[in-house]
């Protein structure tokens, strides 16, 4: 299984990441992060609830896992994601 | 060190110079009257293997100069009036990143497209700095062929010393015609330059460098405004550089440079053989003015005249006023368009003055 | 568990001044990988545009220069013509490689030089406030064309690439863009077989990148990278132009 890491005070909340990932797996931060800008969240593991509202995976009620694809790092414009397979 | 003595014009003895200097990049586009110069690198530069580009424009040209100069190498460009004015950009670029290089303006009758003769109608633009901000360039005035190939090696020195533009202010006459020169044969090796470590090479073995002249931090453009400005006033305490002639005892003192000065000096011949005390300062460097001489005159001397003389309608003249701060009158004659003064017109002004 | 992807050692570590979801910090990373992937950081000398990233040289851990508005190809000219050993590249957005720069990158193209162009394409002056590009679209609505650009008063969308590709000393033209990661790593592989041109002393070689401006296209990010798929690349076609 492999899963990514956010620096989460670079992030300038341009969710991206979120609209690219397969698996539905970051989901906006509930908090502001050093920037004061909403930033982004990583599961591993999720069982979704449709709150993502990511195009590519056709949302489904059952568990996904991160595939170290590196989508989400490679569309990231502030270098914010690091990916471990 | 073998010499020899040639006959050549003044674009191509101003060329010589820089190469024997150690220029081993040019980039310039033509224009009257001085594309003897540029003629003259295309086939001189690649002789002791550096690099000629005729550019596609001067303002192109002066940019490739840039970034020559970033990368260390002893850069140069040429021009006349209105393809200077298109380097102010690029000059007061230079001035601001802090690189040398050395710009050859030879002067012709403006404003606009204007003639294709003579005129000193730049030294507000090169004295003044043409370009936006606050910077000078040091500006060099040779009056003869042989002291226009000489001149070279100071500024390119100059200009790596201080890490500041050069402007070498000729015009269209001093340009066009020939002269002996007296040249020296021997290359002298460009490794003798001074170091810089600032350049960029490519970062093995040292930390990244960045040549610019942006600072949007606060203060950072201030730092170095500050720092150009102290450079400024050590370039003028030790840089000024003048000729002066028959001081002592003179009532009326000419004050002309380049051709303008020559012309004089014929008029001063003829005014001493008939018992005239007239005197001449002719500065080399306009920037820095040689302020010092004209202080000691005036403080020494408070019974003469100044009378300017340029082929323009009184630009060096404001200098000469600002530093005489009238403590002695100071008179103009001065012609420009592609016109001339002439000896009798000095002679006779000067009588006037007497 | 081993890290697959991570910030390239030529891209400094730290926050850029870049809009979110701007390009810039994407293609910024890309030639960071590509210097890191060739070996070349050391001999890497870039020169900078003037725009918004004109503090390009902030963000990379290799030599730079900055450039007057627009003359970046003529500085680069020089520098590569005096240190052919070093790989020289300029970074330029549309005003300053299709508008102010348009002789200084003609004639360096027509010279043959051999150099690498990043061409930041994302049809408008984002630094100045969103102004009309030459590359902004018929109907775009911009800070100086706030009814839309029309042909009749400002003309049509200038295809540089397409222009340059007609000359002699182009060797490779490609036009990618950022739409989605896959059109981030073909951007990627365009961007390498720039450099490795270069290396490889082949020519003038440029990639025009589509890139996003949010801003001042006035949509989110994705809606931004959605216009460059939808609309943009119908006027600027994908692909090997030479």
């Amino acid at each position: 299984m492999a899963k990514i890491t956010i620096d989460k005070d670079k992030c300038k909340g341009c969710f991206l990441c979120i609209s690219f990932c397969p698996k539905g797996l970051i989901k906006k931060s509930s908090q502001l992060n050093k920037l004061g800008v909403t930033s982004v969240e990583f599961s591993r593991r999720v069982i979704h609830k449709d709150e993502a509202g990511s195009p590519a995976k056709g949302g489904g009620k059952s568990d996904k896992e991160c595939l170290g694809c590196a989508l989400c790092a490679i569309i990231c414009p502030d270098c914010c994601i690091e990916v471990y397979k | 060190m073998m010499s020899k003595k040639i006959l050549i014009t003044g674009n191509e003895a101003v060329a010589e110079g820089a190469i024997q200097a150690g220029c081993r990049f040019y980039a310039g586009y033509p224009i009257t009257p001085q594309n003897e110069l540029i003629g003259y690198m295309a086939g001189r530069m690649p002789e002791v293997g550096g690099i000629f580009i005729q550019a596609e424009a001067e303002l192109a040209a002066i940019n490739m100069v840039f970034g020559a100069s970033a990368v260390g190498v002893r850069a140069m460009t040429s021009s006349s009036s209105p393809g200077i004015s298109l380097k102010q950009e690029g000059i007061s670029y230079l001035a601001g990143a802090e690189l040398p290089a050395v710009i050859v303006n030879v002067m012709r009758g403006g404003p606009g497209l204007g003639n294709i003769w003579p005129a000193q109608s730049d030294y507000f633009q090169a004295t003044r700095s043409g370009g936006h901000g606050d910077y000078h360039s040091l500006v060099l005035a040779p009056a003869s062929v042989q002291e226009s190939y000489d001149i070279m090696q100071l500024a390119f020195d100059l200009a790596d010393q201080y890490r500041i533009p050069a402007i070498i202010l000729i015009d269209g006459m001093l340009g066009q015609m020939m002269e002996p020169l007296v040249i020296k044969s021997q290359i002298p090796n460009p490794k003798s330059q001074i170091k810089k470590p600032w350049a960029l090479t490519g970062c093995r073995g040292r930390k990244p460098n960045i040549v610019k002249s942006f600072f949007m931090q606060q203060g950072g453009l201030e730092k170095l405004n500050l720092a150009l400005q102290k450079k400024y006033r050590l370039i003028q305490q030790k840089e000024q550089r003048w000729e002066e002639m028959f001081l002592d005892e003179a009532k009326v003192v000419l004050v002309a440079y380049g051709t303008m000065a020559r012309i004089a000096k014929a008029a001063i011949k003829q005014l001493r053989a008939k018992g005239k005390k007239i005197g001449l300062i002719r500065p080399i460097a306009l920037w820095p003015f040689p302020t010092n001489i004209f202080r000691r005159l005036t403080t020494a001397h408070k019974q003469l005249k100044f009378l300017v003389i340029e082929m323009s309608y009184g630009q060096m003249l404001e200098d000469v006023k600002l530093v005489v701060n009238g403590r002695c009158p100071v008179e103009f004659f001065g012609r420009a368009g592609g016109g001339v003064p002439t000896e009798q017109g000095i002679i006779k002004k000067v009588k006037n003055l007497l | 568990m081993k890290k697959i992807f991570s910030r390239p050692k030529a891209l400094r570590n730290q926050s850029t001044h870049y809009c979110p979801g701007c390009g810039h910090g994407i293609v910024h990373r890309l030639i960071a990988e590509v210097v890191d992937e060739l070996g070349i950081r050391e001999k890497v000398i870039a020169i900078a545009p003037v725009g918004c990233a004109v503090i390009a040289y902030d963000y990379w851990d290799f030599d730079c220069s900055e450039a007057a508005h627009g003359r970046a190809l003529a500085v680069a000219t020089a520098i590569k013509r005096l240190r052919p050993e070093n790989i020289v590249f300029t970074y330029q957005g549309d005003g300053d490689l299709a508008a102010i720069g348009t002789n200084e990158t003609i004639h360096a193209a027509n010279r043959g030089e051999n150099l690498t162009v990043i061409f930041i394409n994302n049809a408008v002056y984002g630094m100045t406030g969103g102004q009309m590009a030459p590359t902004t679209l018929l109907g775009q609505k911009t800070a100086t064309t706030p009814k839309g650009r029309e042909a009749q008063v400002q003309g049509w969308p200038l295809k540089i690439s397409e222009m340059l590709a007609q000359l002699a000393g182009v060797k490779y033209i490609e036009r990618t863009s950022l739409y989605s990661p896959q059109e981030v790593l073909k951007t990627k592989r365009a961007i390498k077989q720039a450099f490795q041109n270069q290396i490889d002393n082949m020519g003038f070689s440029l990639v025009e990148v589509l890139s996003p401006c949010p801003i001042y296209w006035e949509m989110s990010p994705k809606e931004a990278l959605d216009w460059i798929r939808e609309v943009m690349t119908k006027e600027f076609p994908l692909g090997r132009i030479k």
